[in-house]
């Protein structure tokens, strides 16, 4: 378990300080993916680099299964890190060394025979599916081979914690699936508990249980991640979220008054979001039938977070203001949230 | 073939006795003040590195010191080094003329540049690296060792060419002041008795050591760059 109490880290170059992280309260349970997204230069790569020490912060506790990192001696520390495991962006192999190697290296020096070694490298090349690589040398990997290598790296000394810093920015859409799926898998086999940094709401939404959502170095929002999908509170979640569909399409097209919603007499352009156990109901064939109107969808938007399905759709109708207040009434009363985006 | 060397090198084979001895006092000193300007500048290189601002034993008064030192060293022409050293050297090794005259100033006088190429080459190492080594809970010296040293060996052997090339070329300097070597051979012989013969045999003999050092020099590069 990681609990980060009151941190915050401070950087002070040239008389001015910059606050990268502000009193920041934290609680990611065993075995939990827990995500963090930002902006860049919210704060969120700092805040990761706070729970291993690679930052110190300036004020508050970093709790490690009930261990305060911060009142650790330097060498007790380095014991404490090898149990908390890391890969990056850039994956920060050691280009003169190869894949076996590269596993192998955090675990030389600690007096472990060479044969147990080999035994452990080979099992977890084998966990990330890269066992024929063996021999090769970075430079002859793809990003997403790099990162399993870093991935099998990292989980060399047992830890009970990986950060993820960014660990598939870098890498195309179609590898960022299978190197999240790797890690759900990992996840899933070793009971490691997963802190994701990222600026890309569809990898919290792929694989995290948990985010937080941070600004300016604050967390402003953190919830369960079907929550924050469903009920984003902060302004930035929103713009988080818009970013992963293409509903917010909808709001450039009303500014650029384009043809596709121009209204005539009577018309509204509505916004329905749904989540959860409603979804299998026929609403829209049932609002058409009981109210007589024909709702024309102009944008869809269905997502599945942890195996719930979360829906949003556009729709022009053509529709008094009495039969509107009905419909938005009882749509509201079957969870559906209705927003009235555009009336003529 | 002998016709040949006395048509063209008639000097040099009246004092091809001292030829022979002159070359292996250069190589004496080169091999000599080489191996100590390596061991002194990559340990006082890789500090002047890791005790830069941000870096893992970040130590503002060792640095400024050190980096300070080298600038100043590396600002003194060598012949002018070599002089002003004669105190310094006849205190440590009894003696500032010949081979073992030299040496003293030689690595006095390569170390500072040799410092810098290893500065550069460990410079070079990205930061991400050290970051993840720390990760793993390496400590200070691991990362040292295990990082820095190890990932920049290629960077490392191509300082180190450079370095030896640019002390050859010092050997023969000193030799102008009372070493021994080529350098000092050149000058008695090439240069005040104007015997050319000796002079170009010499050229083409130093073009040789260079050729061979930055021929190992490669090859170690190539073996280790992946």
């Amino acid at each position: 378990m990681i609990q980060l109490i009151d941190v915050s880290k401070t950087f002070i170059s040239d008389n001015v300080s910059v606050h990268a992280v502000k009193d920041v309260n934290l609680t990611i349970d065993q075995s939990e993916i827990f995500g963090v997204i930002g902006f860049s230069g919210a704060g969120k790569s700092t805040l990761v680099r706070c729970i291993n020490l690679l930052e110190r912060p300036t004020k508050g506790q970093v709790l490690i299964d009930g261990v305060d990192l911060l009142q650790l001696k330097e060498r007790d520390l380095r014991l404490h890190r090898q149990k908390i495991g890391m890969i990056f962006q850039q994956f920060n192999l050691l280009a003169s060394r190869t894949v076996f190697e590269n596993v192998a290296f955090p675990l030389k020096h600690r007096g472990i025979s060479k044969d147990k070694i080999k035994e452990k490298v080979l099992s977890l090349l084998d966990l990330v599916g890269i066992s024929d690589k063996l021999c090769s040398y970075p430079s002859q990997l793809s990003g997403g081979q790099k990162q399993r290598v870093a991935i099998a790296r990292a989980l060399a000394s047992d830890p009970s914690i990986l950060l993820c810093d960014e660990a598939t920015s870098a890498l195309d859409p179609q590898t960022t699936k299978s190197i999240l799926k790797l890690l759900k898998d990992v996840n899933r086999k070793l009971g490691i508990t997963i802190v994701i940094i990222t600026h890309e709401m569809s990898v919290i939404k792929e694989i995290c249980h948990r985010v937080a959502v941070m600004e300016n170095g604050n967390v402003v929002e953190l919830n369960d991640v079907i929550s924050t999908f469903s009920n984003p509170q902060a302004s930035i979640t929103k713009d988080f979220i818009n970013s992963t569909s293409t509903l917010s399409r909808i709001d450039e097209l009303i500014q650029e008054k384009s043809d596709i919603v121009k209204l005539n007499q009577g018309e509204r352009i509505w916004r329905l979001d749904f989540y959860g156990s409603e979804t299998k109901e026929p609403i829209i064939a049932y609002i058409s039938n009981k109210y007589n109107i024909s709702p024309s969808i102009i944008f869809a938007n269905v997502e599945v977070v942890s195996d719930t399905v979360l829906g949003s759709i556009i729709v022009l109708v053509t529709v008094s203001d009495q039969i509107e207040k009905d419909v938005i009434q009882y749509l509201n009363d079957k969870q559906i949230k209705v927003e009235v985006i555009k009336y003529a | 073939m002998l016709d040949l060397l006395e048509k063209y090198t008639p000097n040099l084979l009246d004092y091809s006795d001292e030829f022979v001895k002159s070359i292996s006092e250069t190589l004496q000193m080169l091999f000599l003040s080489g191996t100590y300007s390596f061991i002194v500048g990559l340990f006082l290189g890789t500090l002047l590195v890791v005790t830069r601002k941000g870096n893992i034993l970040e130590n503002r008064a060792v640095h400024r010191i050190l980096d300070g030192v080298v600038n100043l060293f590396r600002s003194i022409p060598f012949v002018i080094l070599i002089t002003a050293l004669i105190p310094l050297t006849k205190l440590i090794v009894g003696t500032f003329i010949g081979v073992k005259g030299t040496i003293f100033p030689l690595v006095v006088g390569c170390t500072p540049f040799f410092i810098r190429q290893v500065d550069m080459a460990l410079s070079d190492i990205d930061n991400g690296l050290i970051e993840a080594a720390q990760s793993m809970g390496l400590s200070p010296l691991g990362i040292i060792f295990r990082v820095y040293l190890k990932e920049s060996i290629p960077a490392l052997a191509r300082s180190t060419t450079i370095t030896t090339i640019s002390l050859l070329g010092l050997t023969a300097m000193g030799g102008a002041v009372g070493g021994g070597g080529l350098g000092s051979f050149v000058i008695r012989y090439g240069h005040n008795r104007f015997y050319q013969d000796i002079t170009y045999v010499s050229v083409i003999v130093i073009l040789i050591f260079v050729t061979i050092i930055q021929f190992i020099g490669n090859i170690i590069i190539k073996k280790t760059s992946h």
